[in-house]
C-alpha cells in the first residue's frame, strides 16, 4: 500500500455560534456555520443532516435566499459567495467577489444584489457595499462590481439591519445610529444626548434589530438598554424609549415574524421577551447555561434559537419552551483538566461548560453529554471568581472518575473539593460516590489512577504543592444497614518538603513515579517505600511518564530547562537524554511509542520516539504555529496497518492536541476529500427527512423487508427491475423539481430509462417474468392490496407493448438521450 | 434546560456515634427510674403476661414491681438466706426461686407463702425454670448437680451429676417440654434431655459460664462466661457459629429483643450492648452506673430494667408514640396527589406531562429569586442558628460566592446585626466554619465601621468578638509553642531511633496547623 504523507487535520469542534443561525422556511432545519463548513442541523431532532462544504476559510455570514427559500447563500473569509442547494447539500453556484467578506445583507426585496460588509482599510475601518450577482448559467461566476453604500460601520453582522422591506439601513457603530435611506440615498446619524462624555459613557451601541412592518428601530447598549428609535425620518424629531432589565451589555436582539414583539439575550443567559415594546410586559426564559450571543427568529415565526457562548444553540418555541440543545465542543474557556480520553465510550473528555465535564465524540464531531461536577447554580456575572474544575482522571477500566474543583478568592483562601465519581451500569452515567473537602491544603498538581486490570483494588493519587503526595484507596464502607463503598487516604508520603508535581503510576501499577521539584522518586505501591530517586539537576520537572509494553522499564521526564530524559529502572541509572523542550509528552497506551511536542520560536514540533532508543522514529516540523497545549493518543477503532516505520505510531492510536487558540487538529494520511466521501456519501444517501427515531426505526423496518424481498427474488433466479434499483430514476425523483427540466422533456427520457434496462434481458424471458412475477406477489405478500397486484400486472403489459412498438432505430436514439441525461444530471 | 440548583450544604462527619435506625430505637426511651434494693439485683424477669410485672431478686427478697410503679406490689420475704433467681411460668401465674440454702421454693403470684418447697440440692441453688409444658422445675445448683422437679408431687425426678463444678445458669427450652440447658464454672454448657439421664450436647465456652440462653426457636444458644458471648448452632451438633469480645469485664447477663432481632448482653463493665443477631456487630451500647448484673427487656421492648450489684435497680421506659399524634394536622385529601394522573389517555389525546415540581427550601426559593438580604434573614433565625449552624454558614458562602455578601449583610438596623453578631461569635472560632466567617466578620466591620458608637448593644457585641479573637491568638500561639516543643523532641528521637519514623510525623502535624491559622488574617484586620 502506497504511504502518504501525515498531515496535520483540523477535526471538528469548530465554533456553532460565530454567526446567527437561520431557520429553513418551514423551520425544520437550521443552518449555522462551522468553521469552513455550514451545517444543517434538523430542528427537531437535533441531528446534523448536511455538512455543506466547499469554502476554503470561515464561513462568516448565511441568509436563505429570499427568492426561492430551498437555497441558501453563504459568504466566507475566502471571498465569495456560494448558493446552496440545502436539502441534498449541493453547491449551485459560486460568486467570486474579491475581498474578505464580513457579512452578508439580503433585504427581502432586492432581486439580484447583495450587501457585503468589507475592509476599507486597516486597521478597523469597514464598509457596506452592495453587489450584484450576475445572472449566468455557468457554476463559477465573478461578482466584482461593488457599489459603495455606507462607510464606517462595524464589522459585526449584529451592528447592521434592514428595516421595513429593504426601506433603509440601520447600522450602529459605537455611539452613533446611522439610518441610511436606500431609495433617498440620504443617511440621518443619531447620538444619545448622554454621550458628551465619551470616555466613560456606558451606552456604547452593541446591536441592532429593525421592527419588520413598522418604522422601528431597536438598539441594544452596553449598559443593558434597549432604546427604540422612531420617527427617525428626520434628525431633529426622532423619539427613542427605553427598555431596562439586563443588567450587563444587551448581546443581541430580534424582532418576531410579526414585530409584536421584541426578543433580547445576554450575559445573563436569560431569553427576554418584551411584548408590544411595553417595559412592564416581558417575559423571561432563565437559566440558559451561557452568555446568549445570537438569537435568530424563523421565517414562520413559531421558533427561536439561541446561540451561547459554550457553542451551544438551543431552540426555543414560541411560548418559551427550549426544545432542543444542539452543543458543539465548548471550547471557549481555559482547559485545565487536558484531553482525556474516556475508557467507556472513547469519548474526548475535558471541562467545557463552567463547572462541567464534557464527553465529545470525534467520531460524529458531537458532544454526547455534560457531566455535572460542581452542581451550584452558575451566576454568570462580571469579575465573580468561581469554582473551577481544575482536574480530572479516569480509572483504566473508566469505572471512577476523579475530579478536583477549587475557588480561590485570594492566595491565603483555598476551597477545593475531590470528588470520585462512579459508573453506574444501571443509569448508564456518573454518579458522585466520594466527596472530599480538603484533600490537599494546597493546590493539586497531578492526579492519576493505577491502571492494572485489578479492579478490587483501584488506587488514586494526588501530588501537591503542600510537599505530599495522597494515596486514596477504595474502602468498604458498608454497615448492617446498606452496602457502600467509599475512598479514604491510605498513605501520605513526602521527600524532604519539596512541592510534589507529578505522578504517575507504571504499567503494572507496581511502581509509582512521584516528582518533588527536580527530583524523581519512585515508590513501591505494595508497600510504600522509596525505592530509588533520580535528579538531573537539570530545572524542575514538568512531565513524567512510564514507557508502555516493551519499554515499561523506563521512566522519561521532562523539565523545564528543556532537557529529556530517560531513566533505565532496572539499572536505576540515567538510560539518555536529550536536549528538547517539551510542552507535551504523552505515551500511546496501545504501543510503545511516545509523543512529544517540542515548543520553539518557530512553532511545535511533533516527535514521536520509543523510550528504548533515543532516535525519533518520526519528525515533523510545525505542526502548529502556536503553543501545542494538550495532546492525548485515542485509541482507533479500526487499527490501521502502516508498514514502515515512521507511520507505524498511526496504527493502534491517534494524536489529537489542543492549540493555546482552542484548534482541536490530529494527524492523518488521508486527504481532507477522502476524509470526507464516507460520511458525505452517506448523507447523499439519506433522506432529506429529519432522522427521528421513528424514521430510523421504520428505516430498518423497510431495509429488512427490502433484503427479504431480495432474498427471495434471488431464489426465483430472476432479478426484477424495480424502480429504486435505477439510479437514474432514483436521481430523478431525489432532485428537487425546481431544478429540473419541465416534465414535457423529462418525460421521454423517463420512460426511456425504464425501457432500456429491460432491454438488456432476452426478449424471450419476458412472458415468463411476467408469470414469476405474478406467482411471487400471489405467493409472498397476502396483505398486498388486490387492486396493487392488478396495476402492476396492467404495467407490465405496457410495456411489453411499447417493447414491441420500438424499431431498431428508435432504441439506438433514446439510448443516446440517456446518456445525455446522465451527464446533464451529473453536472448538477 | 437545567432547572435551579440548590445550594450544596456542607455536611460535616458526625463525631461520635453514627445515627442509626438503632440508636435511634434504643435512645428512644426516658431517664432511666432508680430504685434501690436491699442488695445486689441478681435476676430480674418479666412476667410473660399482661400486664407484665416484674420480679426482681435482690438479697433475700423478691420484689414484684408494675409496669409504671416505683414501688414493689408485692414482696417475697420469706427466705433464710439470699433468693436467686425468681422466674415466672409462662402463664404467669406461679414463680419458682432457688436460695442460698439449697431450697427451691414455688410461689403462687397472689399467695403469700410457699405453695412448694423441693428440697434435695445441697448447695446454693443458682438457677431456677419452668420447662415448657409448665409441670416441671429446673434447677441447677453449686453441688455441681441439675436436678428435674414435679410440680404436682413436689417430687424429683431426676438429677444430672455431670458438671465438675457450679452450675449458675440455665435456660429451659421454650419448644420441648424434655429439653434445657445448663451453664457451669466447668467452663462448659451442656444439653439436658429429661428421657435419657445423659446430657446429650456438650459445648466447651472456655470461661466460667455466667450466663445461657436459647433463641425462641431453639436452633441457636448463646453462652457468655468471662468478656465472651458465644453463639452455638445446635442443630450442627453444637458448632460455635461466633465468639464476641465487646466488653471489657465479664458478661454477667444476656437478653434477647422482644423481635429476636437484636441480642442484649449485660456486663460488669458497666455497659450493655446491644448486638444485630444476623451480624453479630454491636449496633448501640448503653452505659450505667454501676457493674450490671442482671437484665431484662419487656414485652414490645417498652421497658429495659437493669439490675446493679450497688442494688440500685434503673427502669427505662420507651417515649409513648402519642406524642405526634396529639397534634392532628390537616392533610390535603388524597384526591389532591392523584389529581390528573389517573386520566385514561383516549385515542387523539395528547398527553403532556408537567414535569414535577422540585421542592425548595425557603432560603433556596429567596436566592433563586435574587431575594438575598432575606435569604440570609431566613437562615439567621434562632432554629436555624441553633440546630444547623452548618447551613447558616453555607448560605453565607453561597452569597460570598455569588459576590452579593457585602449587599446582604448592609442596611440591617441594630436587632438585625445583633443576631448576625450573635451567629458569628457562636461560630467563630469553629474550624470547620471559621474561613467563611471571617471574611463575613470583616465585611460587616467594614460597612459599619462608620456608624460605631451609635448602639451600645452592637458595640457591646463587636467587644465580646474583639474578646474571641484574641482569645483565639493567644490560643494559637501557645498552639505554635506546643508544636515547636514537640519538633525539637521528635528531632531528639530521630538521632536515636531510625530514619522512617521522622519521615512520617512531620507529614501529620502540619495539617492541625494549617486548620487553625486561617484564623490570623482577620486577627491582623481586627488589630489595625
Amino acid at each position: 500500500m502506497v504511504e502518504e504523507r501525515v498531515r496535520v487535520v483540523r477535526c471538528g469542534g469548530s465554533r456553532l455560534n460565530f454567526r446567527r443561525a437561520v431557520f429553513s422556511a418551514d423551520s425544520k432545519y437550521i443552518f449555522c456555520v462551522s468553521g469552513d463548513f455550514i451545517k444543517v442541523y434538523s430542528s427537531t431532532t437535533e441531528e446534523c443532516v448536511h455538512v455543506l462544504h466547499g469554502h476554503k476559510n470561515l464561513v462568516s455570514g448565511i441568509l436563505l435566499n429570499p427568492n426561492n427559500h430551498l437555497q441558501l447563500y453563504s459568504c466566507s473569509f475566502d471571498g465569495t459567495i456560494k448558493l446552496w442547494d440545502y436539502l441534498d447539500g449541493i453547491l449551485i453556484k459560486t460568486f467570486t467577489v474579491g475581498p474578505k467578506l464580513h457579512a452578508l445583507y439580503i433585504p427581502p426585496n432586492a432581486e439580484d444584489s447583495v450587501f457585503l460588509t468589507i475592509l476599507k482599510e486597516d486597521p478597523d475601518v469597514f464598509q457596506l457595499v452592495s453587489v450584484k450577482l450576475p445572472k449566468s448559467s455557468s457554476q463559477n461566476v465573478e461578482a466584482r462590481e461593488r457599489t459603495f453604500v455606507l462607510d464606517y460601520v462595524n464589522r459585526s453582522p449584529k451592528c447592521i439591519d434592514f428595516g421595513n422591506e429593504g426601506e433603509y439601513i440601520a447600522a450602529v457603530r459605537d455611539f452613533y445610529l446611522s439610518v441610511y435611506f436606500l431609495k433617498k440615498k440620504k443617511t440621518c446619524n443619531f447620538t444619545l444626548p448622554s454621550t458628551k462624555n465619551k470616555k466613560n459613557a456606558k451606552n456604547r451601541f452593541t446591536c441592532v434589530a429593525c421592527h419588520p412592518n413598522e418604522d422601528c428601530i431597536a438598539s441594544g447598549h452596553m449598559d443593558g438598554k434597549i432604546r427604540l428609535w422612531r420617527n427617525f425620518h428626520d434628525e431633529k424629531q426622532y423619539t427613542y424609549t427605553c427598555l431596562h432589565w439586563h443588567h450587563d451589555l444587551v448581546m443581541d436582539l430580534a424582532f418576531t415574524v410579526s414585530g409584536s414583539s421584541l426578543l433580547s439575550g445576554g450575559r445573563e443567559c436569560v431569553l427576554v421577551e418584551w411584548r408590544d415594546g411595553a417595559e412592564k410586559n416581558k417575559e423571561f426564559l432563565p437559566r440558559l447555561g451561557s452568555t446568549i450571543e445570537h438569537i435568530s427568529v424563523s421565517p414562520a415565526g413559531d421558533l427561536f434559537c439561541t446561540s451561547h457562548s459554550d457553542n451551544k444553540i438551543t431552540v426555543i418555541q414560541r411560548n418559551l419552551d427550549a426544545r432542543a440543545v444542539i452543543q458543539g465542543l465548548v471550547k471557549d474557556r481555559s482547559i485545565s483538566t487536558g484531553l482525556m480520553v474516556d475508557p467507556k465510550t472513547k469519548a474526548l473528555v475535558l471541562n467545557g461548560k463552567p463547572g462541567h465535564l464534557q464527553f465529545y465524540s470525534l467520531q460524529s464531531d458531537k458532544q454526547l453529554y455534560n457531566l455535572d461536577i460542581i452542581q451550584q447554580e452558575y451566576i454568570n456575572d462580571d469579575g465573580l471568581i468561581q469554582i473551577e474544575l481544575k482536574k480530572a482522571a479516569f480509572s483504566h477500566s473508566g469505572t471512577w472518575l476523579a475530579t478536583v474543583e477549587q475557588r480561590q478568592e485570594n492566595p491565603s483562601e483555598l476551597e477545593m473539593q475531590m470528588k470520585l465519581w462512579v459508573f453506574s451500569k444501571k443509569t448508564q452515567g456518573f454518579s458522585l460516590n466520594t466527596k472530599i473537602a480538603m484533600p490537599h491544603d494546597d493546590h493539586i498538581t497531578a492526579l492519576c489512577f493505577n491502571n492494572a486490570e485489578n479492579y478490587e483494588r483501584p488506587m488514586l493519587v494526588t501530588a501537591s504543592r503542600d510537599g505530599h503526595f495522597k494515596v486514596w484507596v477504595l474502602a468498604d464502607d458498608s454497615d448492617i444497614y446498606k452496602k457502600a463503598i467509599g475512598w479514604t487516604c491510605d498513605f501520605v508520603g513526602s521527600y524532604h518538603k519539596y512541592q510534589a508535581t507529578n505522578c504517575c503510576f507504571s504499567e503494572d501499577s507496581s511502581l509509582l513515579a512521584v516528582s518533588f521539584e527536580e527530583i524523581v522518586t519512585v515508590w513501591d505501591s505494595e508497600t510504600w517505600e522509596l525505592k530509588c530517586t533520580f535528579c538531573q539537576r537539570a530545572g524542575k520537572i514538568r512531565h513524567l511518564c512510564f514507557g508502555r509494553l516493551t519499554c515499561s522499564k523506563y521512566l522519561l521526564g521532562t523539565t523545564e530547562n528543556a532537557i529529556l530524559c530517560c531513566w533505565n529502572l532496572l539499572s536505576c541509572s540515567l538510560q539518555w537524554s536529550a536536549k528538547l523542550n517539551v510542552s507535551v509528552l504523552e505515551a500511546d497506551p496501545y504501543s510503545d511509542h511516545v509523543a512529544a511536542v517540542s515548543q520553539s520560536a518557530a512553532g511545535s514540533d511533533l516527535f514521536v520516539f520509543k523510550p528504548s532508543e533515543p532516535r525519533p522514529l518520526y519528525v515533523q516540523r510545525t505542526i502548529s504555529r502556536e503553543e501545542v497545549q494538550w495532546g492525548v493518543f485515542v485509541p482507533r477503532d479500526v487499527p490501521e496497518s502502516f508498514t514502515s516505520e515512521a507511520h507505524q505510531w498511526l496504527n493502534r492510536s491517534q494524536f489529537y492536541f489542543l492549540t493555546q487558540s482552542q484548534c482541536l487538529l490530529t494527524f492523518s494520511t488521508k486527504s481532507p476529500e477522502e476524509k470526507l466521501t464516507p460520511t458525505s456519501k452517506q448523507l447523499l444517501a439519506e433522506e432529506s427527512l429529519p432522522t427521528t427515531p421513528f424514521s430510523l426505526l421504520l428505516g430498518k423496518h423497510r431495509r429488512q423487508q427490502d433484503t427479504r424481498s431480495s432474498e427471495t427474488s434471488e431464489n426465483e433466479l430472476v432479478q426484477l427491475p424495480l424502480t429504486e434499483n435505477i439510479p437514474a430514476i432514483n436521481e430523478l425523483l431525489h432532485t428537487p423539481a425546481h431544478v429540473l427540466p419541465s416534465a414535457s422533456f423529462l418525460c421521454s427520457l423517463f420512460v426511456s430509462s425504464l425501457l432500456l434496462s429491460k432491454e438488456t434481458e432476452s426478449a424471450e424471458e419476458l412472458p415468463d417474468v411476467d408469470m414469476e412475477e405474478n406467482k411471487e406477489s400471489d405467493d409472498s405478500d397476502e396483505e398486498n392490496d388486490l387492486t396493487e397486484k392488478a396495476q402492476e400486472t396492467h404495467n407490465t403489459d405496457l410495456r411489453d407493448d411499447v417493447i414491441h412498438q420500438l424499431s431498431k432505430r428508435e432504441e439506438k436514439e433514446l439510448r443516446k438521450f440517456r446518456k445525455v441525461d446522465y451527464s446533464w444530471l451529473a453536472a448538477l | 434546560m437545567a432547572g435551579y440548583k440548590p445550594v450544596a450544604i456542607q455536611t460535616y462527619p458526625v463525631l461520635g456515634e453514627k445515627i442509626t435506625q438503632d440508636t435511634l430505637y434504643w435512645r428512644n426511651y426516658r431517664t432511666p427510674v432508680q430504685i434501690k434494693e436491699f442488695g445486689a439485683v441478681s435476676k430480674v424477669h418479666f412476667s410473660p403476661q399482661p400486664p407484665y410485672n416484674y420480679a426482681v431478686t435482690a438479697s433475700s427478697r423478691i420484689h414484684i414491681y408494675g409496669r409504671y410503679s416505683q414501688e414493689p406490689i408485692k414482696t417475697f420475704s420469706r427466705f433464710k438466706d439470699t433468693a436467686y433467681c425468681a422466674t415466672f411460668r409462662q402463664d404467669g401465674q406461679l414463680l419458682v426461686a432457688g436460695s442460698e440454702d439449697g431450697v427451691v421454693q414455688l410461689f403462687d403470684i397472689s399467695g403469700r407463702a410457699p405453695l412448694r418447697q423441693f428440697e434435695g440440692h445441697t448447695k446454693a441453688v443458682h438457677t431456677v425454670d419452668f420447662t415448657a409444658d409448665k409441670y416441671h422445675v429446673v434447677s441447677g445448683a453449686d453441688d455441681y448437680t441439675v436436678k428435674l422437679w414435679d410440680i404436682p408431687n413436689s417430687k424429683e425426678i431426676l438429677t444430672f451429676k455431670e458438671h465438675s463444678d457450679y452450675v449458675r445458669c440455665g435456660c429451659a427450652s421454650k419448644l420441648n417440654p424434655d429439653l434445657f440447658v445448663t451453664g457451669s464454672y466447668d467452663h462448659t454448657v451442656k444439653m439436658f434431655d429429661a428421657r435419657t439421664n445423659k446430657n446429650v450436647l456438650c459445648v466447651e465456652h472456655g470461661q466460667p459460664v455466667e450466663s445461657v440462653l436459647l433463641f425462641p426457636s431453639g436452633g441457636l444458644l448463646v453462652s457468655s462466661g468471662g468478656r465472651y458471648i458465644k453463639v452455638w448452632d445446635m442443630l450442627k451438633g453444637g458448632q460455635l457459629l461466633v465468639s464476641l469480645k465487646n466488653h471489657h469485664k465479664t458478661v454477667t447477663c444476656l437478653c434477647l429483643s422482644s423481635s429476636g432481632q437484636r441480642l442484649l448482653s449485660g456486663s460488669l463493665d458497666r455497659k450493655v450492648k446491644v448486638y444485630s443477631t444476623t451480624s453479630y456487630k454491636v449496633v448501640h451500647s448503653f452505659d450505667y452506673t454501676a457493674s450490671i448484673l442482671s437484665l431484662a427487656l419487656s414485652h414490645e421492648d417498652e421497658t429495659i430494667v437493669v439490675g446493679m450489684t450497688n442494688g440500685i435497680l434503673s427502669v427505662k421506659h420507651r417515649k409513648s408514640e402519642s406524642k405526634k399524634e396529639s397534634l392532628p394536622r390537616k392533610r390535603p385529601a388524597y384526591r389532591t396527589f392523584i389529581k390528573g394522573k389517573i386520566y385514561m389517555k383516549q385515542q387523539d389525546d395528547i398527553m403532556i406531562n408537567r414535569p414535577a415540581k422540585k421542592h425548595l427550601e425557603w432560603y433556596d426559593r429567596d436566592l433563586k429569586s435574587f431575594r438575598i438580604s432575606k435569604a440570609l434573614d431566613r437562615v439567621l433565625e434562632p432554629n436555624c442558628v441553633i440546630k444547623t449552624p452548618e447551613v447558616t454558614v453555607s448560605i453565607i458562602k453561597e452569597l460570598n460566592r455569588r459576590g452579593v455578601l457585602a449587599n446582604a449583610l448592609a442596611g440591617r438596623d441594630e436587632k438585625e446585626i445583633t443576631r448576625v453578631l450573635n451567629f458569628l461569635i457562636r461560630n467563630l472560632s469553629q474550624p470547620r466554619f471559621a474561613p467563611v466567617l471571617i471574611r463575613a466578620a470583616e465585611i460587616i466591620i467594614d460597612i459599619y465601621l462608620p456608624v460605631i458608637g451609635q448602639s451600645p448593644i452592637v458595640d457591646k457585641k463587636f467587644i465580646v468578638l474583639q474578646g474571641l479573637v484574641e482569645k483565639e491568638i493567644d490560643y494559637q500561639r501557645e498552639l505554635l509553642e506546643t508544636l515547636g516543643m514537640m519538633d525539637m523532641l521528635f528531632a531528639t528521637m530521630t538521632r536515636n531511633n531510625s530514619a522512617p519514623v521522622a519521615e512520617h510525623v512531620p507529614t501529620e502535624l502540619p495539617e492541625e496547623e494549617m486548620t487553625e491559622t486561617p484564623c490570623q488574617p482577620a486577627d491582623a484586620d481586627k488589630s489595625s
